[in-house]
């Protein structure tokens, strides 16, 4: 496959315009774990130019149940699995990895991103994300997630805007605990509410 | 009147970071967007609520 089959098949589904739009657009995935490597995945089929995939984490064997690692990327940083799996994809995009924590400090990391999708598990750190993505950098996109554990409806999982630029893609309550555990089709429900977000947010489209 | 996450309340004399405390919100887990924008963490303390602000306090919980 040549770099021409591919953008000119893409331009057949899409149309040149909207591939253009995807194809000079620059996207922060930070966390690759359940949300965030079935982001990278649906962004990088979609044709996105540009991925920046943050992730400080080793693929380990608990990661299987819900996330785009096969057994082989076992022990691999998920930044370097991940560029492994979209390089199979989309091999003629740009994929630009930081095998790093982000915080409040390295925020920068994101910088020439217009779209940042917050993929954390953590929700202090998704707060911090988030509250410091609109306060810093006030003219990105933030895609963020919330609430997506448990056996639940796929019916609750939804996408809610605040603000002119924050998205929160989930049920907005379904905490994990002791009780409760992540599974695979309700998480990707909800990375694809964001995926398709983004997507949307590419092609002008703000409104949910 | 006040509208906080859709219900409207009856507040007076309160700031955001007080209701927060108030209301049992972690303000570690927290967003808020106030009058349609989001709310700088370093303004919770100063923003006093008033008649007519709509807000919408996000509590974010653990997944992904």
């Amino acid at each position: 496959m040549t770099r021409n089959e591919w953008y000119s098949t893409l331009e057949m589904r899409h149309g040149a315009e909207l591939q253009k739009k995807f194809s000079s657009a620059s996207v922060a995935v930070c966390g690759l774990g359940g949300l965030g490597s079935n982001v990278a995945v649906s962004l990088a089929r979609a044709g996105i130019g540009t991925l920046c995939l943050i992730d400080f984490d080793r693929v380990d064997i608990s990661n299987l149940h819900r996330q785009q690692y096969t057994v082989k990327q076992l022990e691999m940083y998920k930044t370097e699995a991940m560029k492994q799996t979209l390089s199979c994809i989309a091999p003629f995009y740009n994929i630009i990895t930081h095998t790093t924590r982000l915080t409040e400090e390295n925020l920068s990391l994101v910088a020439d991103c217009s779209i940042v999708c917050e993929c954390f598990d953590n929700a202090e750190c998704k707060a911090m994300l988030v509250n410091k993505i609109s306060e810093c950098y006030p003219d990105k996109y933030i895609i963020s997630a919330c609430g997506m554990s448990g056996l639940h409806t796929n019916n609750t999982i939804q996408t809610k805007r605040l603000g002119k630029k924050l998205y929160i893609c989930g049920d907005g309550t379904s905490d994990i605990n002791d009780d409760t555990t992540l599974f695979a089709p309700r998480v990707m429900l909800c990375a694809s509410h964001q995926a398709n977000t983004v997507l949307r947010i590419i092609a002008g489209k703000y409104e949910v | 009147m006040v509208k906080i996450n859709g219900t409207e309340l009856d507040i007076t004399d309160k700031s955001v970071a007080e209701y927060i405390a108030e209301n049992n919100f972690d303000i570690k887990r927290v967003a808020v967007e106030f009058n349609g924008d989001i709310l700088p963490k370093s303004h919770y303390e100063t923003t006093m609520i008033k008649d007519g602000d709509n807000i919408e306090i996000v509590s974010f919980v653990g997944g992904g």
